[in-house]
């Protein structure tokens, strides 16, 4: 039914390197055509070496502007240096210069420049892609470019050429991969999310990382669930996010012991559904949990 | 006595959760038995290094960031101010200026540009900086409020704090967060050398590959510590061995070091290999620097 909402499944954790990508990608194979994949991680995307995509669609991606000075008309006066809060029109060598790494593209030197040498141009910071991946589900995924800067809009760029797909086609799920920390990228992955999927790991950091990125989730009022990864590496730890999830009515969604069929399976290029070991039916398992519980909230 | 510049360290990765914070703590409780050593969570979205440094707390402050803010009366709904902010942080709806504080990027245009004088920039808390010391070791810490979306400003101020206040310390170690986007560049922009930590598995390889080529954009000497040594392949071995990038260690994966960092617990004096894998990282540091 077209009137169906669908949806939007977001895979977090905080602390990074705890299994988040590792399992996104999973679910991804298992929901197959029925998904639409958006890997939101665009600072260190990973989902492509395990889900294959074709690259078949790209697209520059422009995001925020830079300052362009030319040296033939400026006199020299300084104002912009002045004006510049980021420290990014140094005098050298006798004339004033933009450092591009250091311009935010605020456009106050362009608007104080008495002999208007400077102009805000449109700065590329991207490629935003459209693939099918090799289970014949549609992926968008993106490269930010070296350094650049604002991934958060990259993120809403590559989210929202996902959700247009997945209406177009009538899917049922977008599985996003998110970022790691709290910033703005993790931000931008979060609008629009009905069920966000925690990934942690039973350590100190894993915990702290987690009630961090929780709170962010809080402020949205988007329904959560956790994967404690590695759960046996510390029972004691585990315990005590098990509290942590039951205190702020988080589902618990499995207890993934430490495994090494996710590198394993990671070094063929495959996701660890794909090779045989007991992961694979435990993180059916979960898929299909997930999809009740993204049902269920949806029809409410 | 002469008085050398202080060693600046980077201790970053493309992937997150290669052991940035391991290497970091480890490191500096280490080179702290010796000489003073100071060291920074620049991880300010996630700071987890306080969980291993334990130490007496010296000071906590509150770090802003500038935003403008309205004043009804002195504006004359001129529409000025919303035209120039290129963030979307300042938008006119009607007969009300709206500020989005978390867009803002404090560049300061609208408020300097407004013929009325109607948006003067006020203090924003955005987050703290926590001293703390313990021996030898100076410990700063820099968190980011939850909220916040920026972590560059943060990381910004908590450089010029350093410089000001512990310019002196003769080791310094900054732990960077994740990626490889601006609060990556922000972090290790003034560091003499950064350490990229990584495993040896594809995602750790392809995340690699991206962080070096950003610290190639800023110019930085590199050096790569393998962790997990064993659980993957050889792949990011050949790569930095063809890239021409030192490897500065290869620290074994050990479900004893797993544990051990599951309960904020150092491993540097529990392990063993682990003094030489340190030891090595540092004197390869210093023989790059000194040659540059």
């Amino acid at each position: 039914m077209s009137s169906e909402r669908i949806n939007e499944i977001v895979i977090l954790s905080g602390k990074g390197g705890t299994g988040k990508t590792s399992i996104a990608a999973a679910f991804s194979v298992l929901a197959g055509e029925e998904a639409v994949i958006a890997d939101c991680d665009v600072d260190a995307a990973n989902m492509h070496l395990l889900l294959k995509p074709d690259f078949a669609g790209s697209l520059d991606f422009f995001s925020g502007e830079l300052a362009v000075l030319n040296q033939d008309v400026c006199i020299r006066c300084g104002k912009c240096a002045d004006v510049c809060r980021f420290n990014a029109i140094p005098f050298i060598e006798n004339q004033y210069t933009i450092s591009p790494l250091d311009c935010e593209g605020c456009g106050y030197c362009e608007k104080v420049c008495p002999s208007f040498a400077i102009v805000m141009k449109e700065r590329k910071s991207g490629k935003v892609y459209t693939s099918t991946i090799k289970t014949g589900g549609i992926m968008v995924h993106a490269r930010l470019d070296i350094a650049a800067e604002n991934s958060g809009k990259l993120v809403a760029k590559v989210k929202k050429d996902a959700k247009d797909l997945a209406k177009a086609g009538n899917k049922e799920y977008i599985i996003v991969d998110g970022s790691p920390g709290i910033g703005c990228p993790v931000v931008s992955s979060l609008s629009g999310a009905n069920y966000v999927v925690l990934v942690t790991e039973p350590t100190m950091s894993g915990l702290h990382d987690l009630i961090r990125v929780y709170e962010v989730i809080k402020r949205f009022r988007i329904k959560a669930g956790c994967i404690i990864n590695k759960s046996d590496v510390n029972e004691a730890q585990s315990r005590e996010i098990k509290e942590f999830l039951l205190a702020e009515q988080i589902d618990h969604l499995a207890d993934i012991p430490y495994d090494s069929a996710f590198s394993s399976a990671m070094i063929e290029g495959k996701t660890v559904v794909e090779i045989q070991s007991p992961r694979k039916a435990q993180v059916e398992e979960i898929w299909k949990q997930i999809k009740i519980i993204t049902n269920k909230n949806n029809t409410i | 006595m002469i008085n050398n510049p202080p060693l600046k360290i980077g201790i970053a990765s493309g992937k997150g959760g290669t052991g940035k914070t391991l290497l970091s703590t480890n490191l500096a409780a280490y080179l702290s038995l010796t000489q003073p050593t100071l060291l920074v969570d620049l991880d300010v979205e996630e700071p987890d290094d306080f969980l291993f440094v334990r130490g007496t707390t010296q000071s906590i402050t509150d770090q802003y960031k500038m935003i403008p803010v309205w004043d009804e009366k002195a504006c004359t709904l001129c529409g000025i101010c919303s035209k120039t902010c290129k963030y979307h942080a300042v938008i006119q709806l009607g007969s009300i200026i709206l500020v989005f504080k978390e867009l803002c990027h404090s560049c300061y245009a609208c408020s300097e540009l407004c013929p009325a004088g109607a948006l003067p920039m006020q203090k924003h808390k955005m987050g703290e900086i926590k001293t703390i010391t313990s021996g030898n070791l100076t410990f700063i810490e820099s968190r980011l409020n939850i909220g916040e979306e920026q972590a560059v400003p943060l990381i910004h101020q908590t450089h010029e704090r350093v410089e000001k206040t512990h310019g002196d310390i003769p080791l310094q170690i900054f732990d960077c967060p994740p990626g490889t986007s601006c609060p990556v560049v922000a972090s290790t922009r003034n560091v003499d050398f950064v350490v990229l930590v990584t495993e040896p598995t594809p995602f750790g390889l392809n995340d690699l590959r991206l962080a070096v080529e950003t610290m190639k954009e800023i110019h930085k000497p590199v050096g790569v510590v393998i962790n997990r040594y064993g659980i993957g392949n050889s792949d990011v071995e050949m790569y930095c061995r063809e890239a021409g990038i030192p490897v500065l260690a290869k620290i074994r994966y050990d479900r004893r070091i797993a544990e051990l960092y599951s309960n904020g617990q150092l491993v540097y004096d529990k392990i063993e290999d682990m003094q030489t894998s340190l030891d090595n990282i540092i004197k390869a540091i210093q023989n790059v620097v000194r040659k540059n």
